[in-house]
């Protein structure tokens, strides 16, 4: 059994459910992200996990222990909000030490674990502060260590990045990445930026209506997506649709263009599926071996420095692709007949 | 969570006793004038007093100056000191509160003192002066609210572009007031005008020291007087205050300035 | 004046003179009509009737029949103001932490509104009608349950009666102003404290209620002043039976009593003291509690 154990969790609404038969398990010391737009049940997850919910049915375990009916202040679970909710009547330090203090911690103590802590976030020297005096990354800061000090046994964080500045954004998920892999401490991170998700978590959950569609590590995520809509969610994504032939040899048609994926495919001959290629997958000209040559006329370039962009127009759809600046040659003209090839291998086969 | 469900209700239900029981009291006894039946007689009685008629008539007007000399006073200034003094700001909101701190009665006992028909400027020597003087007391003890809405209404409109863009199509100050500032803040200022007229209407003692012949003395007088009647007055004042926030309520809600502001 | 005023561009100075055109009346009001009259109440206290310097007048204040007159205005006052605080503070925190339906708070925060605002005479009268002699509930009380409220020494003209009274438009007035404050307790203020172990009682006391302590204060000295000037309902309601502060000064200026006017600015010069007092104690608690504050 896992360190954190969610189990058939559901919570309804009223009619709406929002959080459909969730399943997951997460070990000890894991980082893992929920991954999925606004309304698609992750957040409410976490409140359920946190305390602050209660689950229509279903069960959450830690180590073992069913903690689905305790109360949030039993839990010792910590956990960042959005928007920072600083006590503000409190000084940094006093934040900080809060859960100590609530639970009774001598004042030694305290004092000492509050300093680490501050030594812990970079931020020794701003103890005295009230939060209004302190941006919003060190706002961030503070309250990650504030749901720390007590040492709880999870930590949730809520979209925690999502009020603040692109530049800190990216500065603090990785030192909130630092301080969880030092600490060793059991983590989920709630957030709806795919960025985020993908470089900072051992595995993602991406959720979607309510539902757990792909739980993996980063790159199965983005490089392996089991659904259309984790394919089209988790980086940019080319959709091009086709008609299965014959589903045993593999073999599909684009418009009229018989196209050969050398695997047998799980739908059956004559229905309609959709193939997907990552821009990146995606090459200009005609490459040998095991890839899918498709014939197209260029229908727009965009120059964005290091990249260019090219979106080629071929049977069944638009193909966008990314090649790399090369100084000695220019970007091909609109309207020019060209050749993009893709690996079988990584084209993907999503239902329709 | 049902807990607090219970206890929210527990007290709503008590606050809702207390608060009710007086309105029906009042209610209840304005009915009982002719003797076992329930009757408007005394309604009748009041509405055909003339003096009811008379000073009743004498408060409505009052409030309506005063609710006219406050928005003149008080539109400018609200609307200078952002754009132009922001540093007198605290000074004019302690001056605008200070009606709030100050009992009423010693405002116009000063009144009475500084004014009386032996000082320089004998206000209250003559009937012209002495209602005056009380439209005065009355923008005074009005300016805390309607500083107060006034001001809020300022703020949710960007008064400096609002300023420069009329300067730049050529209007003059007057105008920008008129035309530009106060349709902007006038859900504002009639909150603030409404709550005026509230207050200014039953009010009873700058009234009755000025020995001005208000509503609020009559009240005063029929309360020492009559039985019935003073009930019947009291369910009009309530109705007056609830159709001044009622309208108040109204305005805010939809006010097509407001549907932006929310 | 300096040289870099007289330098300003000539541009500039028009603008600048219809600004001071648009703020004057203001000024020149305020000090007419509220500033030198409480000046000239405030100065008259410390003179005599040959306008001499005197500590006389405030002497006064100490015989036995004003300094009860004004003992009994403090606790009104203060009684009124803590219990419309205490009450006020229930009923807004039911209609918005409570889980009440949203219709009700609405209706409430109307209904505070237009109780706060039906001071004076009528609610004198209203309270007559009510629990006076005949009254609505005093009848009920006895026609029913066969209580005898005046038999058991109630009367509503009456100390009683008064704080009864001033607390319909105390507690809704408390309402008014706390509901904004609770309305800004943030709920992840409370989430955050439970996820940290905080019981609601802990996260009472260590951070909602120093939180809206500045706005509980501020209602409770506004609260008492709004008291200590209510002389139309105490007029109305008790005639002039029960001696409080405000009578005694209405009476004095009416020359009902002993005319000696400057007995008069000493009774107004220490009810703006008592007033002033208690605002001074707001705004100085205040500072030391809003350190947290921009």
């Amino acid at each position: 059994m896992a360190f954190l154990d969610i189990q058939h969790l559901e919570k309804a609404f009223g009619a709406m459910r929002v959080v459909k038969d969730f399943n997951l398990g997460v070990e000890k010391g894991e980082f893992v992200s929920f991954l999925g737009p606004s309304g698609c049940g992750k957040t409410t997850v976490l409140r359920m996990v946190a305390g602050f919910e209660t689950p229509t049915s279903g069960a959450i375990c830690i180590e073992g222990r069913n903690i689905t009916g305790l109360p949030a202040n039993r839990r010792n679970i910590g956990m960042v909000f959005q928007a920072y909710a600083l006590f503000p009547n409190l000084t940094v330090e006093e934040n900080i030490g809060f859960g100590l203090k609530v639970a009774g911690e001598g004042k030694a103590a305290t004092r000492s674990r509050v300093g680490e802590m501050l030594e812990l976030i970079g931020l020794p020297q701003l103890g005295g502060r009230y939060p209004f005096q302190l941006s919003g990354g060190q706002q961030q800061r503070v309250a990650l260590a504030r749901a720390l000090a007590p040492r709880p046994q999870v930590l949730l964080l809520d979209e925690p990045l999502s009020a603040l500045d692109a530049k800190i954004r990216i500065s603090l998920r990785e030192e909130i990445r630092r301080i969880q892999r030092d600490l060793g401490i059991t983590t989920i991170f709630v957030t709806h930026d795919q960025e985020e998700a993908l470089s900072m978590s051992d595995r993602v959950v991406v959720m979607h209506q309510g539902i757990a569609d792909q739980v993996g590590t980063p790159f199965e995520i983005y490089n392996r997506p089991t659904t259309r809509f984790v394919a089209q969610f988790v980086g940019s994504l080319n959709l091009l649709d086709a008609n299965v032939v014959d589903a045993a040899a593999g073999k599909v048609l684009l418009g009229d263009v018989p196209v050969s994926l050398n695997r047998p495919l799980l739908g059956r001959s004559g229905e309609r599926i959709s193939l997907a290629a990552r821009p990146e997958i995606v090459t200009l000209g005609r490459s040998d071996g095991d890839h899918v040559v498709l014939a197209g006329r260029i229908a727009d370039v965009h120059f964005l420095g290091s990249v260019i962009r090219i979106r080629v127009a071929v049977e069944g759809g638009l193909l966008s692709l990314d090649t790399f600046n090369q100084p000695d040659r220019p970007p091909p003209l609109l309207g020019t007949p060209v050749e993009v090839s893709v690996s079988h291998r990584d084209l993907l086969v999503l239902a329709a | 969570m049902t807990g607090k469900r219970f206890w929210s209700w527990l007290a709503v239900t008590f606050g809702g006793l207390y608060f009710l029981l007086p309105l029906v009291g009042m209610f209840d006894f304005s009915m009982r004038m002719q003797r076992g039946a329930y009757s408007f007689e005394a309604y009748r009685v009041v509405l055909a007093d003339p003096r009811f008629q008379q000073t009743f008539g004498y408060s409505v007007v009052l409030a309506l100056l005063t609710i006219v000399l406050g928005i003149l006073i008080v539109v400018p200034t609200a609307y200078f000191v952002r754009l132009r003094f922001p540093g007198l700001r605290p000074i004019i909101e302690f001056i605008t509160l200070l009606p709030l701190v100050i009992p009423p009665i010693v405002i116009v006992f000063g009144y009475i003192r500084i004014y009386n028909t032996s000082s320089i400027l004998p206000l209250t020597g003559s009937w012209w002066g002495t209602n005056i003087l009380l439209l005065f007391g009355y923008v005074v003890l009005s300016l805390p609210y309607m500083y107060r809405s006034v001001d809020t209404g300022l703020r949710t409109i960007d008064i400096a572009s609002l300023t420069e863009a009329a300067q730049s199509l050529g209007a003059g100050w007057a105008r920008i007031l008129t035309v530009v500032i106060l349709p902007n803040v006038f859900v504002s200022v009639l909150s603030g005008a409404f709550l005026t007229f509230a207050i200014v209407i039953g009010e009873y003692v700058f009234a009755a020291l000025l020995n001005v012949n208000s509503f609020g003395p009559y009240m005063v007088w029929m309360g020492g007087n009559r039985a019935y009647e003073p009930s019947a007055l009291a369910v009009i004042a309530f109705a007056i205050t609830w159709a001044c926030m009622g309208l108040i309520q109204l305005f805010t809600r939809f006010s097509i300035f407001s549907i932006v502001r929310r | 004046m300096n040289t870099s005023a007289l330098s300003l561009p000539a541009t500039l100075r028009p603008r600048q003179i219809i600004s001071w055109f648009g703020v004057a009346p203001f000024f020149l009001f305020a000090l007419l009509f509220l500033i030198l009259p409480t000046l000239n109440i405030v100065v008259g206290a410390f003179r005599n009737a040959q306008g001499q310097a005197t500590l006389q007048n405030l002497g006064k204040l100490f015989s036995p029949s004003i300094q009860s007159a004004f003992w009994i205005s403090i606790e009104l006052s203060l009684l009124t103001a803590v219990l419309g605080c205490l009450f006020g503070f229930l009923i807004a925190a039911a209609i918005t932490l409570g889980g009440l339906p949203r219709p009700l708070r609405n209706a409430i925060l109307t209904f505070s509104g237009v109780a706060s605002n039906f001071a004076g005479v009528p609610l004198a009268f209203a309270f007559i009608a009510t629990l006076g002699r005949l009254g609505f509930v005093t009848m009920l009380l006895r026609q029913w349950f066969g209580i005898n409220l005046y038999g058991s020494g109630f009367s509503i003209v009456s100390f009683l009666g008064l704080a009864l009274t001033y607390l319909y438009f105390q507690i809704p007035l408390m309402v008014l102003i706390i509901t904004p404050a609770l309305d800004g307790l943030r709920r992840e203020w409370r989430e955050a404290a439970e996820s940290l172990g905080a019981s609601g009682f802990q996260y009472w006391r260590l951070v909602a209620l120093p939180v809206l302590w500045p706005s509980l204060l501020g209602t409770l000295a506004l609260l008492f002043a709004n008291a200590f000037g209510a002389v139309a309902t105490a007029i109305a309601l008790t005639g002039s039976s029960l001696s409080i502060a405000p009578i005694v000064l209405f009476a004095q200026i009416r020359g009902d009593v002993l005319n000696d006017p400057h007995l008069g600015y000493a009774i107004a010069f220490a009810m703006i003291m008592l007033t002033a007092i208690a605002n001074g104690i707001y705004i100085l608690l205040r500072m030391r509690a809003e350190r947290w504050v921009k």
